[in-house]
């Protein structure tokens, strides 16, 4: 067990973001809300996996819908209790700790504002380890854990609890809500007992993510290239760094699609990359050949300060490393890849690890 | 009978004025130091460029300031109003307080009154519950009681629907009794509670200031015998904005400076679309003009230490001016980003001081001349040729990539060089430039800035957020502007010149409906 302060959830917000591949959310509001919540509350405790009984139950916190709308209408702070104590009730006892069921982006830094107002631990783990676009694509989902009994509240003090008959209807069904909402929900969801979370989760998510945002905190400090110190860290690959020369977008039903077109620099000079994203960065192409996919976490981070920039903010000119680091391997089984491998983002692509592919395409 | 035109702008070091003549001709130019009080120093450009030109000051139409008052007070904490700030959106927002990001100095100096009330609305434009009218006036009065000199006011989703501000501002007025200036944010800021917040405080709290300022030089222009002009400041996006919409939305002069300085780099070539390059002493100052308006930043910009998000022109500063230090380094040469700035004609090489500097190289290059008679190039003749070649490679190679990142296309672009540093660019190089299609170095390039401030047009602007499941996208589009075009009308355009300058979509990520942000910018000759 450790405390999470101020600090630490500065760094954790910065590794959220590289977590998040691009997408996920700017995890500036959370981080507000976090510090705020610990300056008040006093900081948050942060246990292992292993701390929680295999019977306890811990529930996990996150925000819905779009970050245009959390970043204007920012949460009450506390809509969550009432539905959080709701399910409790359901389940016939008090859940131990939250955690985040996303690493990457906002959700990293939600659920500590929750468990410092809440007096409550945060488990250190995901259901991620990076971030995806809908329920379904945790995890927990892969070993059978149900979404439901879940809770949305608003900020008015709705909160509805859905029972649904799988994790797909829940996507569906608690997107629509979100809407209703007016665009942005806080979430508790994939309730599990302290068995489930040790085999369902992606383990040290959250200080992963604080050691990278503390990773390049210090290598600025000391002068030290960040981008390799960050590689060394995450076991990740230099895939490019390049300029971006072109960015198109599009939007099909909520989702932001487009495609980031960069051109070498220094040792890539001459070479080509190319990036596919939908919110987050699912596919990367080097010369024609496919040198990372999703699951894999594919990140652009500005040349310099090895800052990560977001889907987003892709924009002509900016000078960029771009990364990769391998998923977890929970992500890499038939079943997994039903669920978040390139086919399920409509990508005519077989799913072959970041490891091999970057052998066969640099050598 | 002439109609003439006087623009004023305050730099860091010079204050400019130029005249005018219907046909944008320039009848003349003066520059006079900037004085610590800004206001002096305007007078005196006013009054010298008066006095030299000669004109008849009945024949001057209009005035357009571009001034550092308000940057200065935020940026030195001084002068500043105190401020009641009332935000609507109660029970949402309740997680992060107003004045929650502003350093600590900075809150104490507009003092720390806030109050969340209920209201505001949803992305789009339900309520998120009806506006609490007597909320707004307890606090209101609470405000007044405990001395508050300006109010700024922001509501949950008011780019999308401004109506719980609108009616919130009716409320103060009529609890204040006496006029306290209201800001509302909807009028300066974008989506973002936070950054439109702080906007509004900031401007809230240098209200007073540009009050001030645009009195004293009101009474200067009477007392100068301008009786007919009417007077105009100059805004961040390079367009104008009466003395009264200023008065009430001085936050908008900021950043204009560099703005005019652009604009006025492109007037002066004619040309619509070029990067501009603005070497001063210390820094070189990279923008881009699109369709004649400056291109304006797409992320979060710090003023005084807030985090704001009004529109500022998309700068690039690197640290590379005419006096920027030239250092051997392992066999290679770095430059900068320490500069002797205005120390340069003391400690300069050429001027028989001991630190190499980037017009040190350019002098013993030998295609910079400098007309000041205690610079000799001599004294420079002694550095090695090949130090040279690095250091002049490096100079240009950092311009090169300033200028790339700053395109928005692989295309190659007219560069505009402007600035009195703007000799550290060799002229062999102009039609050598990575991804520049020629160097324009204009004639009266020293008064691009007071000269952009003659010239600048007017604008209306409209951010607001649209359902496609209910209108097309097209429709919306059209909607969006027709507001804006409606808006710079309003602000004084010609109706005939007003053309849309931007348009920007941006999807809402995560969310069915396709919701879409629609922003989009209208601009036109001031109707004199």
């Amino acid at each position: 067990m450790r405390l999470l302060d101020e600090q630490s959830i500065e760094d954790i917000a910065v590794g959220a973001t590289i977590l998040g591949t691009g997408g996920g959310g700017d995890p500036y509001i959370g981080k507000l809300m976090a510090i705020d919540a610990v300056l008040e509350h006093g900081p948050v405790k942060l246990i292992e996996p292993c701390d929680v009984d295999d019977d306890a139950l811990v529930i996990p916190v996150a925000m819905m819908g779009a970050p245009t709308v959390l970043v204007e209408k920012i949460p009450r702070g506390d809509e969550i209790f009432e539905a959080f104590g709701a399910l409790e009730r359901r389940f016939g006892r008090k859940a131990v700790a939250t955690m985040s069921i996303e690493a990457g982006g906002v959700n990293s830094t939600i659920p500590l504002a929750v468990a410092a107002r809440l007096g409550m631990p945060v488990v250190d783990c995901d259901g991620m380890g990076r971030a995806f676009p809908e329920i379904q694509m945790v995890v927990p989902h892969l070993y059978g854990v149900k979404a439901t009994p879940m809770a949305m509240a608003d900020e008015k003090g709705n909160f509805v609890m859905l029972e649904t008959i799988d994790n797909f209807w829940t996507e569906k069904i608690s997107r629509a809500v979100t809407v209703v909402m007016g665009g942005s929900a806080i979430i508790a969801l994939y309730a599990m007992t302290g068995k489930q979370l040790k085999e369902a989760t992606v383990y040290g998510s959250l200080t992963l993510a604080e050691t990278i945002g503390r990773t390049l905190r210090e290598a600025k400090q000391a002068k030290k290239n960040p981008v390799k110190e960050l590689l060394k860290l995450v076991r990740g690959y230099e895939l490019f760094r390049g300029k971006i020369i072109d960015v198109v977008r599009r939007t099909v039903a909520g989702f932001a699609r487009g495609e980031a077109r960069f051109e070498g620099i220094d040792d890539y000079a001459g070479h080509e990359l190319i990036i596919q994203f939908q919110n987050e960065n699912l596919v990367a192409i080097k010369d024609g050949r496919i040198i990372a996919t999703v699951p894999d976490l594919i990140t652009v981070l500005e040349i310099e300060t090895g800052l990560p920039i977001t889907t987003e903010g892709l924009r002509y000119g900016y000078r960029v490393t771009v990364i990769g680091i391998p998923c977890n391997p929970k992500w890499r089984t038939p079943k997994a890849l039903e669920v978040v491998g390139p086919r399920y983002f409509g990508y005519d692509i077989d799913y072959v690890p970041i490891e091999e592919r970057v052998k066969e395409v640099i050598g | 009978m002439m109609s003439l035109r006087i623009g004023i702008d305050v730099g860091g070091t010079h204050t400019d004025a130029v005249i005018l003549d219907e046909k944008n001709r320039l009848v003349y130019a003066v520059k006079t130091p900037t004085t610590p009080d800004v206001t002096l120093g305007i007078l005196n450009a006013l009054n010298g460029v008066l006095r030299g030109s000669g004109v008849d000051p009945e024949d001057v139409e209009a005035a357009m300031l571009g001034t550092t008052h308000c940057t200065n007070a935020i940026v030195e904490r001084k002068r500043l109003a105190k401020v009641g700030v009332i935000r609507i959106g109660k029970p949402a927002t309740l997680a992060v307080k107003p004045l929650r990001t502003f350093p600590a100095d900075l809150r104490r100096a507009v003092g720390e009154i806030w109050t969340i009330v209920a209201g505001g609305h949803e992305y789009d434009g339900r309520e998120i519950t009806p506006l609490n009218e007597e909320e707004i006036r307890r606090a209101a009065g609470k405000m007044r009681d405990e001395g508050c000199e300006a109010i700024a006011i922001c509501s949950v989703f008011s780019p999308v629907s401004p109506d719980h501000e609108k009616r919130a501002a009716e409320i103060v007025e009529e609890e204040f009794g006496r006029k306290a200036p209201i800001t509302l944010s909807y009028e300066i800021g974008s989506i973002g509670l936070l950054e439109r917040e702080n906007a509004a405080v900031l401007n809230a709290a240098v209200v007073k200031v540009a009050e001030a300022a645009i009195n004293a030089f009101e009474k200067a222009m009477r007392e100068a015998g301008l009786h007919k002009a009417k007077l105009f400041l100059t805004q961040n996006d390079g367009t104008l904005m009466s003395a009264d919409y200023a008065r009430k939305y001085p936050i908008r002069t900021v950043a204009s400076g560099p703005t005019n300085s652009i604009r006025g780099a492109a007037f002066l070539t004619q040309l619509n679309d070029c990067v501009v390059v603005d070497i001063g002493g210390t820094t070189t100052l990279v923008g881009v003009l699109v369709r004649g308006f400056p291109r304006e930043s797409a992320v979060a910009v710090e003023i005084g230490g807030v985090r704001t998000n009004f529109r500022m022109p998309d700068l690039i500063a690197v640290g590379c001016g005419g006096g920027t230090l030239v250092r051997r380094y392992d066999g290679d040469v770095e430059i900068g980003p320490q500069s002797l700035g205005y120390e340069l004609v003391n400690r300069g090489l050429a001027w028989g001081g001991d630190t190499l500097t980037t017009t040190d190289i350019a002098l013993a290059a030998g295609y910079a001349k400098i007309d000041d008679p205690r610079c000799d190039p001599a004294r420079v003749k002694h550095l090695d040729g090949s130090l040279i070649a690095k250091a002049v490679a490096k100079i240009v190679n950092t311009v090169e990539n300033a200028v790339d990142r700053m395109k928005t296309s692989a295309e190659p672009v007219p560069m505009v060089l402007v600035g009195g540093g703007g000799i550290i660019i060799p002229p062999s190089h102009y039609d050598k430039l990575k991804g520049v299609s020629k160097v324009i170095r204009p004639e009266h390039f020293q008064y691009a800035n007071a000269i952009g401030a003659a010239i600048a047009q007017v604008s209306g602007e409209v951010d607001r957020i649209f359902m496609l499941d209910r209108i097309s996208r097209e429709e919306a589009l059209k909607t969006a502007k027709e507001m804006a075009i409606r808006e710079a009308i309003n602000a004084g355009a010609k109706p005939d010149t007003v053309q849309v300058v931007e348009v920007d979509e941006i999807p809402l990520a995560y969310l069915p409906g396709n919701a879409i942000r629609i922003r989009v910018k209208a601009a036109g000759s001031l109707a004199i």
